[in-house]
């Protein structure tokens, strides 16, 4: 692998800073507690504390799944281009 | 509370007890592999498990009966404070996308069965292994312990707990049952009986929550009554403290606790032995990478379950003790046939981590101290054979525990557990990414991250305690209130870097590390998972 180091595609690509931010969003968004803590607007009842919480569960379930469909993307893409290195 | 026996609930409770302890011995002949004898099939379940078996099992045995019953509980207590752990499981998975499958592809190149097997591979020490493993081992024995408490919540509801005139063995006779089975089972079937069950738990708890989160609302006139009932009950003064009881929304004082506590717990969840257990059980790394994003329906679950604690105070549920108010809405609410139903979704699912938290402390016994320290020529079959009577005996610890010291006793310790359990993560985690730390410089930190903790948190004073009266205290140096865990763990990693560089200009011996790069990325069916690479050619990312 090391002696063909031009074929090899660079660490931090723009495919891996988007999986990087779609894993980083859910941390920016839940620990930033000052940003939710009131009680409207409401939903059915519920005070925006609760469903705008209960919410980012289905917000962060998207974006783990679109981390996990980039990064399968990114790893065929590597696999390729490491076969095509080697023939 | 005790004022008779519920027959019918109790009938569908046992009902469903029945049901699932056959299954638990039937399990010991589901996908049975042919070499039985051997820590790979009883405390890995053959590392054979597929996306769904293990979405049900990591399920099962993170979102226990202590959580159904604790989490509403906070929420009964206090408001907005408890809903933390909704927060905390949503930063788990982004997090453990991360490194899990890392953990998983080392572990099965080099057989580790264990976190602490991979700590001493890595980093070549004995000594920072066996810290590892008793750190588990001490965080896992009290968790059981709650599951207990959780089975016992819903047989005092039932009535079939006993008054405090009973006699103690009568009194304590169905959870004596109830652990004898359990025991009997994990005994002989391994990680395949809590699998199995798996299934009927997490059934059963989905219905549950889908039923009491619209039946329950109805009844008691809507969200909108709930929570403005909920929130004048907060608004009165607790005589205890002279404060309000609670608030609907964190208050500003409250948000670094509220944030460091959901950020402490999503770190330490993954180094707990059985989420590790259940994860290396796993058929392949493309099973963890897809569980990482079905997993958060129990966080749904979870936030639904929360709100409950809400309808607890709106139907006027008053009870003493916290822990009961859970069962005892559901008592009161729901007619005495889906009671049962629901009581029975508490009581398997204690069952199904009290197993797999009982396997996985006997894994580390039997691997890390048993292996390394006093019989080092063990074969496979012995290896599987100690850890199955480790299994019996850390349950039979725990039921003494229970049932011979108080209840705030070991949630105390599962509230240390969870402290010291988090002071793994800079070995574990950190060892998964780089080889950059010393292992005495982790050791160190781990040391100092267990001792503060442990310090700190017997200092925290509640109303009811002089001592371990809860969680979070003020942050040294920043004056804010925060999670005593996350405070060891940040003082943990200092140390650890600053030891680092030390013993690294002393030319402190590093340990001989037998993994390779290449090793964490490994895949089932790569060709490289059966094969040893060349060393350290190919580059990390």
């Amino acid at each position: 692998m090391s002696e063909v180091p031009e074929v090899r595609p660079p660490t931090v690509t723009p495919v891996r800073v988007v999986i990087a931010l779609c894993l980083i969003a859910p941390f920016v968004a839940m620990l930033w507690v000052g940003s939710y803590a009131k009680t409207g607007p409401e939903f059915i009842g519920i005070p925006f504390f609760y469903w705008y919480q209960m919410a980012w569960v289905l917000i962060s379930t998207v974006l783990t799944m679109a981390a996990y469909r980039l990064w399968q993307y990114d790893q065929r893409g590597r696999a390729s281009q490491k076969d095509g290195a080697s023939k | 509370m005790n004022d008779g026996v519920n027959g019918v609930a109790l009938g569908v409770f046992i009902f469903f007890f029945v049901a699932v302890t056959a299954m638990g011995f039937l399990a010991a002949r589901w996908r049975r592999a042919d070499n039985e004898h051997s820590l790979d099939e009883w405390g890995l379940g053959g590392r054979s498990f597929g996306t769904w078996i293990t979405w049900f099992l990591l399920g099962g045995d993170l979102y226990t009966a202590y959580t159904f019953v604790a989490v509403p509980a906070a929420i009964y207590a206090a408001g907005a404070a408890g809903f933390f752990a909704v927060p905390y499981t949503i930063l788990v998975y982004p997090l453990i996308f991360t490194f899990l499958p890392r953990l998983w592809s080392v572990s099965h190149r080099h057989g580790y069965v264990t976190t602490s097997d991979f700590v001493r591979g890595r980093f070549g020490s004995k000594s920072l292994s066996l810290a590892v493993a008793i750190t588990g081992i001490l965080a896992t024995m009290p968790y059981i312990a709650l599951q207990l408490v959780g089975i016992q919540a819903v047989l005092d509801v039932m009535g079939v707990g006993g008054g405090e005139n009973t006699n103690w063995f009568v009194k304590d006779l169905p959870l004596l049952i109830a652990f004898a089975v359990l025991a009997a089972y994990t005994y002989s079937s391994g990680l395949r009986a809590p699998a199995l069950i798996a299934f009927v738990k997490d059934a059963l708890i989905y219905i549950v929550i889908a039923v009491a989160i619209i039946y329950i609302p109805i009844k008691l006139g809507g969200f909108d009554d709930i929570f403005a009932k909920a929130g004048h009950a907060f608004a009165q003064t607790n005589p205890a403290t002279g404060k309000p009881r609670g608030a609907l929304v964190t208050p500003e004082a409250g948000q670094w606790t509220y944030a460091t506590l959901a950020l402490g717990s999503a770190l330490a969840l993954f180094m707990y032995p059985h989420s590790i257990t259940a994860t290396l059980s796993s058929r392949s790394r493309e099973v963890i990478r897809r569980n990482t994003t079905i997993l958060p329906l129990y966080s749904l679950m979870l936030g639904l379950l929360a709100l409950l604690g809400f309808m607890a105070i709106a139907a006027g549920v008053k009870v003493t003790n916290g822990q009961l108010a859970i069962p005892q809405l559901f008592e009161n609410m729901f007619p005495d046939w889906f009671a049962g139903v629901a009581f029975a979704a508490i009581g398997i699912g204690a069952l199904v981590p009290a197993a797999i938290m009982s396997i996985a402390a006997a894994n580390l016994f039997t691997r890390n101290i048993y292996r390394d320290f006093i019989k080092p020529d063990a074969t496979p079959k012995q290896e599987a054979q100690v850890s199955k009577i480790v299994s019996l005996v850390v349950k039979v610890g725990a039921l003494v525990f229970v049932l011979t010291m108080d209840k705030t006793v070991a949630i105390n310790f599962q509230l240390l557990g969870g402290i010291w359990i988090l002071q793994t993560f800079p070995a574990l985690v950190g060892g998964l990414f780089t080889r950059w730390f010393h292992r005495w410089a982790l050791l160190a930190g781990w040391a100092v991250g267990m001792v503060y903790g442990t310090a700190a948190a017997y200092g925290v004073a509640s109303p009811t305690q002089k001592h371990f009266g809860g969680s979070a205290k003020e942050i040294p140096g920043l004056g804010e209130i925060g999670y005593i865990g996350l405070t060891a763990f940040v003082m943990n990693v200092v140390v650890t870097v600053v030891l680092t560089f030390v013993l690294k200009a002393l030319k402190a011996p590093e340990g001989v590390d037998e993994t390779t790069t290449a090793d964490y990325t490994a895949d089932a069916g790569d060709k490289g998972v059966q094969v040893d690479l060349p060393p350290a050619t190919a580059e990390s990312h």
